[in-house]
């Protein structure tokens, strides 16, 4: 196997996901055989390349340092469940 | 060893990303919008003067600025955090290989300053609520620049000279307001210590909710304290995040969370790069307010002030600027920055306040100056009447009349209150008249006391003059 | 001849002189939509009033003469670009309920042209899929057959334009998502070059990757389309600032001298020998037109697709982390603290695709594994765009098959995600490489159409519509899909304008 269980119940507790057992199990196989897939790319010596994070190569895109109206609260907050005195309210966190 | 990371809020008008506000408080999430909410679709576009603010504070730490910058993906989960990703600066950060100099114990040294990046701020977590802790975006997207130092610093006085010093050149830089009870610089720290003579690196402790400079300080000497002593017990010292206990004096372990960080940083997809060229560099550099040893020098030449208080008055940008609008109205630059080193910043370690929180202004102070000056108030009257100023905001003509502490400057009054001072004082008029001079301070002394303070020095001196000598 | 099997261009034509008005032809497209909607599932939400809404107004606007190229078509847009105040899904539990408050940048772009905006179309979750069976909701049927599958992940909308549920729709294409269901639907799809249309308000699946395009039904159309959504947005910085070019004006026959490139990587190991065969065919026909035929190679292109999985997955992994219960979406309710309700509200919220993606760029990006895979694939990225540019060089245009096959059988790869990655096997380099792309029905293949791939330079959509339309005009494609019962598919809605039926009687044809 290209990656372990542990290793997959690792990853999934970084992308904040919780899967059963079985799942974990059915994971490991399905992302062991798309990860011995995607190492094909090991064939290549990439050692002198440069990696390219843009496709099209711009820079300096910016805006103008001004302040426009915000949007009205009731519209910000109109798809959270949960809310109290124009907040988002979440489960109580002790720092 | 000591190491400091400073955040600090720039003074952009609109936030990093988007046009929101990023003015201070506010009703929650008012200052939001699609953008600073993370809305599913919407994107980023970087606010120029944010860019231009920390290559400002980049060329006054003296750091070399980078050609070619990026914007990183943070990733962690976090309430506050509305893409569950912190746009920041990864491997290529604007600034870097910078450093500041301060003086301990009259000796100049340099902290380095290992890099400077832009990145954009959190939202707020309220938890006065008892069932559950409520969140507030309005901060979230106010742009941040954290400026990293090397692990430079060797004592907590070091450390503490060093805030003064980075927060005195961000003010003077004018990118950041540096208000620690506002939010808008925050202050973490790592400290280790290490055997003398050892060469091995100690373990890191990272100490946060460190509020002020002084609890900076007060931080780092308990943390210092408690790792020797753990270490000359035979102990280890486990690295951690501990916080610092303002009412305790102490710092704690912070609750641990369960897993290690990996932030899984990568480039934002969404921005593209930064590249700021040697043009565009020098135009930054010239828009470069006077730094803090330049307007050192210029106060020395211009004003005629002692290096001593050339150096008090210029640690701060805004005492610099009050000191020279004061100058203006009232033209005795030395008087002006005696107040201000003496009764001003008394009050204002008393009270906490910075200069510019406090109501009086520099056409106050000039105008108290010339009460004094026309003999209206004597000096010592002088500081009542401030500290009234300083507590209202009243202007000093208000306060002398409200309280009734005019000056005693009419000759009548003033030698009827002398006559009965000399009465009643025989033995002092013996010793005056067989010539000691230290009687004559004594009996200027009663009449001040009987006066309040009101009576006009020099009057007093010349009337009890003309009656002993009678 | 219905109104809703009309062109855009022969849409306008008509309401330009007024023969039909905006009401009519939506009202046209509402029945359509009740009538094949129950066998084909293309919609995830039917936007009736608001639709009616804006056939009065664009009706207005052309009574005034203020009307322009789009006013009164409507259109159908797929479920991940946001629309203000109509439900924008993703086809996934964890949108079920979300409304955004605002509207994508090509929304605003269309409605200001006075378009009306019919419905959202369904999708592969968050866009991620070949198949459009990944949707939380319902899986799309291909009109030609109802069996198979329309292709994905914008399946909804190249289904409802095959099945004449709307003039033109919009898509998005990350790895293929437009051009590989406009093959299997038989219809015109096209992804324009990275940067030409503005990707704010399209909910983000691989942001260097992402880009918004055009279905329809013929590559007029296209051209039409194009001219309306493109252009620079301040409000995204990857949008380019060009010229903004008329494309109606590429759409010439003549395509002498020009040099089409063909590569042999597009005919590898997987195609179907009816595509291939099709494909050739569809060669020659350039060939035939005047277009000198190149064999180009591009050597790197098979590794496009292990690099395009972990660059969209790891950027994916990062865009879909914001979605946790607590500013919109789904959110769970019973969880035992912090931690425990962002992990309970995902693997409620998302499906096994989109968790197997999540999972894949979480573990690409990890520590001590971004080097060898995340750093990895953009290298490769860079091989494959060099290559592109070597054939280019060569070359104006690239052409081959869009798909390696036609259409596929429901469920036959929904177990095994390798076999579903591989239908995007001749569509990934175009959005690695950034370049544009369109897909044209070019035959059918055991009476299930095929689709022709042409990629060209950046910036050079062009050129690609000048070839397309040579193309179309010279190897018509008239067959319209069967499954939906189409009474008369011997006649081109093009050859009712020319027809003897112009006196179109309104009231008799309408509803
Ligand atoms: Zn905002």
């Amino acid at each position: 196997m290209a990656i372990s269980r542990s290793e997959v119940e690792h990853v999934a507790k970084l992308a904040r996901l919780k899967f059963s057992q079985e799942e974990i199990e059915e994971f490991t196989v399905q992302l062991s055989k798309i990860i011995d897939y995607v190492n094909k790319l090991n064939e290549l010596d990439t050692e002198n390349v440069e990696p390219t994070a843009h496709i099209v190569p711009i820079y300096n895109v910016f805006r103008e340092d001004e302040v426009k109206p915000s949007m009205d609260r009731d519209k910000i907050l109109m798809n959270a469940l949960y809310k109290e005195n124009g907040c988002f309210k979440v489960p109580k966190i002790i720092e | 060893m000591i190491g400091l990371e400073v955040h600090a809020e720039l003074l952009t008008e609109s936030k990093i990303f988007c046009s929101c506000t990023t003015k201070f408080g506010g009703e929650p999430n008012t200052h939001v919008c699609p953008v600073c909410l993370g809305l599913p679709g919407t994107l980023p576009v970087l606010n120029k003067k944010v860019v231009e603010y920390a290559v400002r504070a980049g060329l006054a730490l003296n750091c070399t600025i980078a050609n070619f910058s990026k914007m990183d993906r943070k990733n962690y989960f976090y309430p506050d955090l509305p893409k569950a990703y912190q746009i920041s600066q990864y491997d290529l950060p604007l600034c870097s290989n910078g450093y500041v100099e301060i003086e301990v114990d009259g000796k100049v040294k340099k902290i380095g300053i290992k890099r400077i990046h832009i990145e954009e701020d959190a939202g707020k977590l309220l938890h006065e609520n008892t069932d559950g802790s409520l969140v507030d975006y309005n901060r979230a997207g106010v742009p941040l620049i954290e400026i990293v130092s090397e692990p430079d610093m060797s004592t907590p006085e070091e450390a503490y000279q060093y805030l003064t010093k980075l927060k005195s050149i961000l003010e003077y830089t004018e990118v950041s307001d540096c208000k620690m009870q506002e939010g808008s610089l925050r202050v973490d720290t790592n400290v280790s210590v290490r055997p003398v003579g050892s060469t091995e690196l100690g373990t890191k402790i990272e100490l946060k909710n460190l509020n002020s400079f002084k609890a900076v300080q007060k931080a780092l000497e308990y943390e210092i304290k408690r790792q020797v002593k753990v270490l000359e017990e035979g102990g280890t010292i486990v690295q951690e995040t501990r916080r610092w206990n303002e009412s305790k004096g102490i710092t704690e372990p912070m609750r641990t969370k369960e897993e290690a960080h990996d932030y899984r940083y990568f480039p934002e997809p969404d921005l593209v790069p930064i590249i700021v060229t040697d043009e565009w560099k020098e135009e930054i550099r010239k828009s470069l307010p006077e730094m803090p040893h330049h307007k050192r020098e210029r106060f020395i030449a211009e004003y005629g002030l002692p290096e001593y208080d050339a150096k008090i008055i210029t640690s701060s940008k805004k005492m610099a600027d009050f000191f020279e609008k004061c100058v203006l109205e009232y033209d005795s630059p030395k008087a002006v920055s005696n107040w201000l080193m003496g009764e001003f910043s008394r009050l204002m370690n008393e009270t906490g306040k910075e200069i510019d929180e406090v109501p009086v202004t520099p056409q106050m102070l000039a105008k108290l100056l010339k009460l004094i000056d026309n003999g209206v108030i004597s000096g010592s009257i002088a500081k009542t009447v401030f500290e009234e100023m300083f507590g209202t905001g009243k202007e000093p003509e208000v306060v002398v009349e409200e309280k009734g502490l005019k000056q005693i400057a009419n000759e009548n009054e003033l030698r009827e209150i002398i006559k009965k001072v000399i009465a009643e004082n025989p033995k002092s008029v013996e010793d005056y008249k067989n010539g000691k001079e230290k009687a004559m301070g004594f009996l200027v002394g009663q009449v001040m006391k009987a006066t309040k303070g009101k009576a006009n020095p020099q009057l007093t001196n010349q009337i009890l003059k003309e009656e002993l000598s009678k | 001849m219905e109104l809703y099997s009309l062109t855009i261009h022969e849409l306008r034509e008509l309401l330009k002189k007024r023969e039909v008005s905006a009401l009519e032809v939506t009202k046209s497209y509402l029945e359509r939509i009740k009538e094949v909607e129950p066998k084909i599932d293309a919609l995830v939400t039917i936007t009736e009033d608001f639709a009616l809404q804006k056939a009065k107004e664009a009706d207005e606007k052309i009574k005034k003469g203020e009307d322009t190229a789009l006013t009164g078509i409507p259109v159908i847009i797929k479920d991940n670009i946001s629309t203000e105040g109509i439900k924008t899904t993703c086809s996934s539990k964890m949108l079920e309920n979300y409304i955004p408050p605002y509207n994508a940048t090509v929304v605003e772009k269309l409605l200001e042209e006075g378009v009306i905006i019919l419905g959202k179309s369904n999708l592969d979750e968050f866009a991620m899929g070949s198949s459009t069976e990944n949707s939380a909701f319902k899986t799309t049927k291909n009109p030609w057959d109802l069996s198979r599958v329309p292709g994905g992940s914008s399946g909804g909308s190249a289904a409802a334009i095959a099945a004449d549920e709307a003039a033109f729709a919009l898509g998005s294409d990350t790895g293929g998502s437009i051009r590989q269901p406009a093959s299997l639907c038989g219809v015109v799809g096209m992804k324009p070059t990275y940067g030409l249309v503005s990707r704010y308000g399209l909910v983000a699946f691989a942001s260097s990757l992402d880009q918004i395009g055009p279905f329809t039904k013929d590559v007029t159309d296209c051209a039409i389309v194009l001219n309306t959504i493109i252009g620079h947005d301040p409000k995204d910085s990857t949008s380019l600032k060009i010229d903004k070019p008329d494309y109606t004006s590429y759409l010439k026959e003549d395509i002498k001298g020009l040099r089409i490139g063909v590569a042999k990587e597009f005919f590898g190991e997987g195609i179907e020998e009816g595509v291939k065969e099709t494909v050739q065919e569809s060669i020659k026909v350039l060939q035939n037109l005047g277009a000198e035929i190149i064999d180009i190679s591009i050597p790197y292109v098979e590794y496009a697709l292990p690099a395009y999985y972990i660059i969209a997955s790891a950027e994916a992994s990062s865009n879909l982390a914001r979605y946790d219960g607590i500013r919109y979406g789904h959110i769970a309710e019973k969880y035992e603290d912090l931690i425990d309700m962002y992990m309970v509200t995902r693997s409620e919220g998302f499906g096994k695709e989109v968790k197997r993606r999540i999972m894949l760029g979480t573990y690409a990006l990890s520590s001590g594994y971004y080097d060898a895979y995340y750093k990895k694939a953009l290298k490769v990225r860079t091989l494959i765009k060099n290559d592109f540019e070597k054939a280019f060089e060569k070359c104006d245009v690239i052409i081959g098959p869009t798909s390696p096959t036609v259409a596929f059988k429901i469920g036959e790869r929904a177990n095994d995600p390798l076999a579903m990655y591989l239908a995007d096997i001749y569509t990934v380099s175009v959005n690695i490489a950034g370049l544009p792309g369109i897909s044209i029905p070019c035959g059918l293949s055991d009476g299930l159409p095929v689709g022709l791939q042409i990629i060209g330079r950046h910036f050079e959509e062009g050129k690609i519509l000048n070839v397309a339309y040579a193309f179309e005009q010279a190897n018509k494609f008239n067959a319209k899909p069967q499954a939906i019962g189409v009474q008369d598919n011997e006649v081109r809605s093009s050859d009712w304008l020319r027809g003897p039926c112009r006196t179109f009687d309104r009231e008799q044809n309408l509803l």
